[in-house]
């Protein structure tokens, strides 16, 4: 199994000197979907936005440590982030389809990179729409607004525009959380078949989820991480007690 | 007790209905007058004729007409690209700096400054050192009158456009200028349009600014260099006149002018609504 | 790689000129500002302050200035105005937000908003040929004779009633100013909490000791931000006064005299002040004009602004 991402003694501010982040050291496997799984408030959504580094929108952010992608630290300064971000995508927790058509949707990122081919561009929209199992409901209708779909189907969509640059890593965000059953079992069935191209790191207040299609789950608490390993391993047997009480709905 | 207290909310209550009343009388009243007098100095030669000498009859308001909407246009050209752009780095660029804080005051309290004062400025400034009046100096005033307006509802509009559609952007590698003109711009575009509509509708009525910068024209003219007529100021011109003819025209382009401030006031308030009906 | 390089040098031009295009915005303030303060120097230098606003003169030929009669005129005629605007635009506000059927709360609303739409030199025609006639002929004869035959009050209401004067210019001025007042109070008066208002109903108070008691005066900041709106408004409104005003250099001595405000006397005379004195007292007017309306408007937004209302 290679490691496609590594953390090591990661801290992060939100602009104070106490660190929401603490001493995070954790490896992502090539092609495996790691879960992040905690109670509210635990640091695991603000651990998955350090390594695309969409904090850096936001002023007065700080990282300390490293993390290894594609042999550099990508927290370093130098680091170009539109290309980082061609790498390494990322799926948010409501459905954010861009006010245009569907194809210019799955497009957008194509046209970012600078392909202009129409061929190869209908090429790869068509393929990101197969692979996001959407492709036969919006085949008819790839010029109307992507704002016409259901909640579930903008969901798929903006799957599909993640990983239509063909990125390394994929980011979900609690992708299914403000969807209905029929629509998060969908998605839930994509990350599964996704995960043989891509290497995926899907943070979740759903632990059946995290049971049901992850490889790996990381345990975190109030910043810290508590526990790492095979998902079987930490919802049957998990060395630290914190994480027994978590998997077992003793509090969170 | 009770009795007492409950014809005193009657009472109270009826005098709020009254003063609704009130005020719809006079919106009424003043409209039906405008369209009363205005109707019936409505005649082609009125749009088509230029301005005949004072006291000869048959002279119509072309120049007038002609200059305003040259005026307007120009104004229009150079106040809604600054607006838009000066809103833009409120919104976007800047929002996170404290000093737009304070450029969003300052433009709130620019959008009600006497508008004659905004004429004396540009009067100092681009009229007494060229010496003579032009049109494009009127353009400038009404520009100036523009531009705080149109910063203030495109720098509202691109606010409410959610975060997370902004970051959904940046995470595919977009850069931040690529992020507003693909994706906040078209998601507020109908907003900054209905805010560019309404400021057209309130500089056009605009008559103080043009006293001094653009003055008035007795020709048809197309220079803006030149002194131009405008509707506004003849109104103001030939209602101050002598002549029962002038009084006449100026009714009617009241009543062109009311027409066409009303209606783009009315659509951009419709557009407004269907937006949040979304 | 090359075209990601490119994508930063776009994006910090695009940032650069948008910057700069809100720094214009405090680049024209500061600009109106100077230009007017240079400009009213001469003024400034032969009349003083304290000699050019307590001074009633203003004769081009022997180049003597001074603001007393605009300045008061301008105050005269907006404090009238909000005097009546006040009352009726809260009224306005209380029936569209507690009394009237929720279908014609938008219609109502949108109509009284119609008022400000409306360009104040229509309402200058519209005064000077339609109302000033009927003021002249009905209406102030008509206050003359009831209000007029009371002691102290009724001198408001002496002299010839012609229309053209402070009674009819701040009738007019009153009718525009509604909307700005009317549409602040009924955005604070839709944050109140509903709670507030469920506590006092429960405790059997009427609809209007709620508006009065609670409502309103949860209210405060918010209605004196929309009186400061109206009177900005009011100061500096040229068109719809010029037409019914007169531009007399005279001190009013009743409702139904003509007068002179700044914005009135700025419309009638700049563009024929020949001498410089005579533009730069003007100037010296405007300058002061700005300084008022300037305050007014930045101490009510202030207020708008805490109350979190738009």
């Amino acid at each position: 199994m290679k490691v496609e991402i590594e953390i090591r003694n990661l801290n992060f501010y939100y602009g104070g000197s106490v660190p929401v982040l603490k001493n995070i050291n954790l490896q992502i496997y090539k092609n495996k979907v790691t879960a992040l799984i905690g109670p509210s408030g635990c640091g695991k959504t603000t651990l998955l936005r350090c390594i695309n580094r969409i904090h850096d929108l936001y002023p007065g952010n700080r990282y300390e440590g490293e993390i290894i992608f594609g042999g550099r630290n990508i927290l370093a300064k130098d680091v170009d982030l539109i290309e980082l971000r061609s790498r390494i995508g990322m799926v948010f927790q409501k459905p954010t389809p861009f006010p245009m058509s569907i194809f210019d949707n799955v497009a957008y990122g194509l046209r970012l990179k600078g392909i202009k081919n129409k061929k190869i561009l209908q090429e790869k929209v068509e393929k990101a729409l197969r692979e996001a199992a959407l492709w036969d409901e919006v085949k008819d209708k790839l010029h109307q607004s992507a704002l016409s779909l259901s909640g579930g189907q903008q969901q798929r969509l903006c799957i599909a525009r993640a990983i239509a640059v063909e990125p390394e890593v994929l980011l979900f965000d609690e992708p299914t959380s403000a969807l209905d059953p029929i629509s998060t079992g969908k998605i839930e069935d994509l990350i599964i078949q996704l995960k043989d191209k891509i290497t995926i790191v899907i943070v979740t207040h759903n632990m059946q989820q995290a049971a049901r299609i992850s490889d790996f789950t990381a345990f975190m608490y109030l910043g810290e991480l508590i526990e790492v390993g095979p998902t079987e391993k930490i919802f049957t047997n998990p060395e630290k007690k914190l994480t027994e009480d978590y998997v077992t709905g003793r509090f969170g | 007790m009770i009795k007492r207290r409950k014809i005193i909310n009657q009472i109270a209550l009826f005098i709020c209905f009254l003063t609704a009343v009130w005020g719809l009388f006079w919106l009424f009243f003043i409209l039906f007058d405008v369209v009363r007098h205005g109707l019936t100095a409505l005649t082609p030669s009125l749009i088509l004729n230029d301005p005949a000498p004072p006291g000869v009859s048959g002279g119509g308001l072309k120049h007038a007409i002609l200059g305003h909407t040259l005026i307007t246009i120009t104004a229009t050209l150079i106040g809604v690209p600054i607006g838009i752009l000066g809103g833009t780095f409120l919104a976007e660029y800047g929002r996170n700096w404290a000093f737009s804080r304070i450029i969003s005051f300052l433009a709130d309290i620019m959008v009600s400054v006497p508008a004659i004062i905004v004429g004396a400025f540009v009067y100092a400034l681009f009229v007494k050192p060229i010496g003579h009046f032009s049109g494009f100096a009127g353009a400038l005033a009404l520009a100036f009158i523009m531009i705080p307006v149109i910063v203030r509802t495109t720098e509202n509009m691109l606010s409410l456009i959610p975060w997370t559609l902004r970051e959904a952007a940046f995470a595919l590698g977009a850069p931040y200028y690529k992020v507003i003109f693909q994706i906040v711009y078209r998601g507020a575009g109908m907003g900054i349009f209905t805010g560019i509509i309404l400021a057209i509708a309130r500089v056009t009525g605009e008559a103080a600014p043009l006293l001094f910068t653009s003055f008035n024209n007795a020709f048809t003219s197309y220079n803006l260099r030149e002194p131009l007529a405008s509707l506004t100021v003849t109104i103001f011109q030939y209602a101050m006149g002598p002549y029962e003819d002038w009084h006449r025209q100026a009714w009617g382009a009241s009543f062109l002018i009311t027409l066409f401030i009303l209606g783009l006031t009315l659509v951009g308030r419709y557009l407004i609504k269907r937006r949040f009906k979304h | 790689m090359a075209t990601f390089k490119r994508e930063y040098l776009f994006n910090s031009l695009f940032l650069a000129i948008t910057a700069l295009s809100s720094f214009l915005v405090i680049a024209l303030l500061l600009g109106i500002f100077l230009v007017l303060l240079k400009e009213s120097l001469p003024a400034f230098q032969r009349f003083g302050f304290l000699g050019f606003i307590l001074s009633s003169s203003w004769d081009p030929v022997k180049e003597n200035f001074g603001g007393a009669i605009p300045l008061f005129g301008t105050l005269v005629t907006s404090f009238f105005a909000l005097i009546l605007a006040i009352p009726i635009a809260l009224g306005i506000a209380i029936f569209i937000t507690e009394v009237a059927p929720k279908s014609l709360r938008e219609p109502i609303g949108m109509a009284i908003e119609l008022l400000a739409a409306i360009p104040s030199i229509i309402y200058g025609m519209w005064g000077l040929f339609t109302l000033a006639p009927i003021q002249s002929k009905y209406i102030e004869p008509f206050l003359q004779k009831t209000l007029g035959s009371l002691p102290y009050f009724g001198k408001l209401f002496s002299g010839t009633p012609l229309g053209i004067d402070i009674f009819t210019a701040s009738l007019i001025l009153s009718i525009m100013i509604i909307p700005f007042t009317a549409s602040v109070a009924r955005d604070a008066f839709q944050l109140v909490p509903p709670v507030l208002k469920e506590s006092a109903y429960g405790v059997g108070a009427t609809k209007w000791e709620v508006i009065k008691d609670v409502v309103i005066p949860y209210c405060k900041l918010g209605i004196l931000g929309g009186i400061g709106l109206s009177l900005g408004r009011a100061l500096g409104e040229t068109m719809a006064v010029a037409f019914v005003l007169g531009n007399l250099n005279q001190f009013p001595s009743s409702l139904f005299s003509a007068t002179a405000t700044v914005t009135v006397k700025l419309a009638n005379e700049f563009t024929e002040a020949d001498k410089d004195i005579h533009l730069a007292s003007l100037f010296y007017l405007a300058l002061l004009l700005f300084i008022m309306s300037f305050t007014i408007l930045a101490i009510a937004k202030y207020f708008i602004q805490r109350t979190g209302t738009k």
